[in-house]
This record gives C-alpha cells, sequence and structure tokens, in this order.
C-alpha cells in the first residue's frame, strides 16, 4: 500500500510556509509588512520562506511603492493553490487513517 | 506530541489564519447598540423638524421653508453618521487592543473600503435626487445603499453583517412603497435594526 505521507508536499511541511500559502489562497493578496504582523514572524525568517515558495513558482511577487515606500505583494499563483489543496487533503487522510 | 497532535494543530492553525486574514474581527457590537440610539435620536429630532413647532412667523415662502427642513434633516442625518463612525472607532480600536490586534490592518482597510465604495454612491445619488426635488427618495435609498454596502463589506467582518445587510434593503424597499411611513422605516432601519443587530453580536462576540 501506499504510505500516505508521500501524499504530504514537502515545501508545505514547514510550519510557517503552510501559514502564508494559506492566508493567500483566503486573500487576492497580501503585502509583506501585514504577513509579518499576521504570522508573528521576523523579516529575516519571513523573506527566507517567502523566496522558497516564490523559487517553487508557488506564490507570485509583485514589487511597487506605496508614497515612495517600496511595498511587496505576493499572490497565490495556480500551482501553490493546487498544491495547498492536495496537502491539506493528505493531511485529512493522515488524521482519518492514525484514528482508525 | 505525536504526528497526529500536529496535523491536528496544524489544520486548526490554518483555520483560524484563514479566517484571520480576511476578516476585520475587532468590530464592536456594542457600537451598533449605540449607533442605533444615535439613529433613533435623530429621528425623534427629525419628527420635530417635520411636524413639530408651527411659529407663526416661520416660513412664508413654501420653497424656502421645504429647503430648511432638507437642511435641517441633512444636518441631523450627518450627526447621527458622524456619530456612529466615531463611536466604532473608539469601541472597535479598544476591542482591538484587547483581541491584541491592530485596528488599521489589512482587514480593516478592505472592509472600510468595500463598505464605503457603495456609500459614497447612495449619499451623491441621494444628494442629487434631493437637489431636483424628489424628497421622497432619500429614506429608502439610505436603507437600500447602505444594505449593499453591508452586503458588499460582508466577506470581510463577521457572517452576520450580510444578514443585517438584506434586513436593511427589505426594509427599505417597504419604505419605498409607503413613502408617508419614509421616516419611521428610516428609525426602524437604522435604529431598531442596529440595536438588535448589535447586542447579538455583542453577546456573542464582545464578552
Amino acid at each position: 500500500m501506499k504510505n500516505p505521507f508521500d501524499n504530504l508536499d514537502r515545501i508545505l511541511e514547514h510550519r510557517l510556509r503552510l501559514q502564508i500559502v494559506s492566508v493567500l489562497v483566503a486573500n487576492d493578496s497580501y503585502d509583506f509588512n501585514s504577513l509579518k504582523e499576521l504570522l508573528d514572524a521576523t523579516d529575516g525568517n519571513l523573506a527566507t520562506h517567502l523566496k522558497a515558495l516564490e523559487r517553487e513558482k508557488y506564490i507570485s511577487v509583485y514589487k511597487s511603492f506605496v508614497e515612495r515606500k517600496p511595498n511587496t505583494r505576493y499572490k497565490i499563483t495556480e500551482r501553490g493553490r493546487s498544491a495547498f489543496k492536495k496537502h491539506l487533503d493528505a493531511m485529512e487522510e493522515l488524521i482519518r487513517h492514525q484514528r482508525k | 506530541m505525536s504526528q497526529h497532535e500536529t496535523l491536528q494543530k496544524d489544520l486548526e492553525s490554518i483555520r483560524n489564519l484563514m479566517e484571520r486574514s480576511v476578516k476585520f474581527l475587532s468590530l464592536s457590537g456594542l457600537s451598533g447598540i449605540l449607533a442605533g440610539v444615535y439613529a433613533l435620536v435623530g429621528s425623534g429630532l427629525a419628527y420635530g423638524v417635520l411636524y413639530g413647532q408651527k411659529t407663526p412667523f416661520d416660513y412664508h415662502d413654501p420653497a424656502a421653508k421645504e429647503i430648511g427642513i432638507t437642511v435641517k434633516l441633512m444636518a441631523i442625518a450627518l450627526v447621527v453618521l458622524i456619530l456612529s463612525l466615531a463611536t466604532g472607532y473608539w469601541l472597535s480600536s479598544k476591542k482591538a487592543k484587547r483581541l491584541n490586534a491592530n485596528i488599521w490592518d489589512t482587514t480593516s482597510k478592505r472592509f472600510i473600503i468595500n463598505l464605503t465604495i457603495p456609500l459614497i454612491a447612495g449619499g451623491a445619488f441621494i444628494l442629487i435626487s434631493l437637489m431636483n426635488g424628489y424628497y421622497g427618495i432619500a429614506a429608502p435609498a439610505c436603507l437600500i445603499f447602505y444594505g449593499l454596502a453591508l452586503i458588499n463589506a460582508s466577506p470581510n467582518v463577521v457572517e452576520e453583517v450580510r444578514y443585517l445587510g438584506y434586513c436593511e434593503i427589505i426594509v427599505g424597499l417597504i419604505a419605498a412603497s409607503f413613502p408617508a411611513l419614509g421616516l419611521y422605516l428610516w428609525a426602524t432601519g437604522f435604529g431598531v435594526l442596529h440595536i438588535i443587530y448589535g447586542t447579538m453580536m455583542y453577546k456573542r462576540y464582545d464578552r
């Protein structure tokens, strides 16, 4: 039988990355500072994991200027959305499995 | 901690985050009750302006009288609006502090933008109608546009706001059908409904 753990997404197994992706799935877009506040993360930590998600093409990055201050917004990609869904399904599957 | 518990906890945190990232949860229920009270007091004053004291040296020119009344009613509505907004801001920022949240974050900004767009459209529509002499439109239009604004902003707050929006629209349509009852229905929509809604929200979320 196939091991249900195999269905978990490697990238999303990290807590903060999973949190970032869930916020972006629920919203059109979110900017860096709001994410930082919401997730209570440090600049460096958040930036690292955003980079990782960007590299996987799970999220896309939009840079602009608001009142001359740089503003970075993130959006989920289709790839990221389906990875998130699969990961959640796998988590639920695992929970169901262990309950038996 | 077992794998199982970790997974459960992760799922819970996701659900919680998705809600918190979208919804402005600091909106105070108590401020809804007070907004309703202001609206009732305002309606009482408006009743006085419309049907109250008739001084012998009052306006002889009926057109001037109409304009005078319209200006007074608009002033009352404006004061009710400003007091409600100020109270809403004050009590919500207190609640935000208690929830350890920021009153001025992405969710509150989105809530306000989504609420304001239909309200500005409605406000402009009512002003234009009044300038053209369609006085009867003011009360139903206030209620209907406010209901639409609530529905438009409801994804960014607690679920129940959507139902308040539906109720406002229904009261607005009744007001449109019975123009003579405009003021009473305005008092119902902005006063009574806010008090009922605010009480429910206060019991459910504020305590």
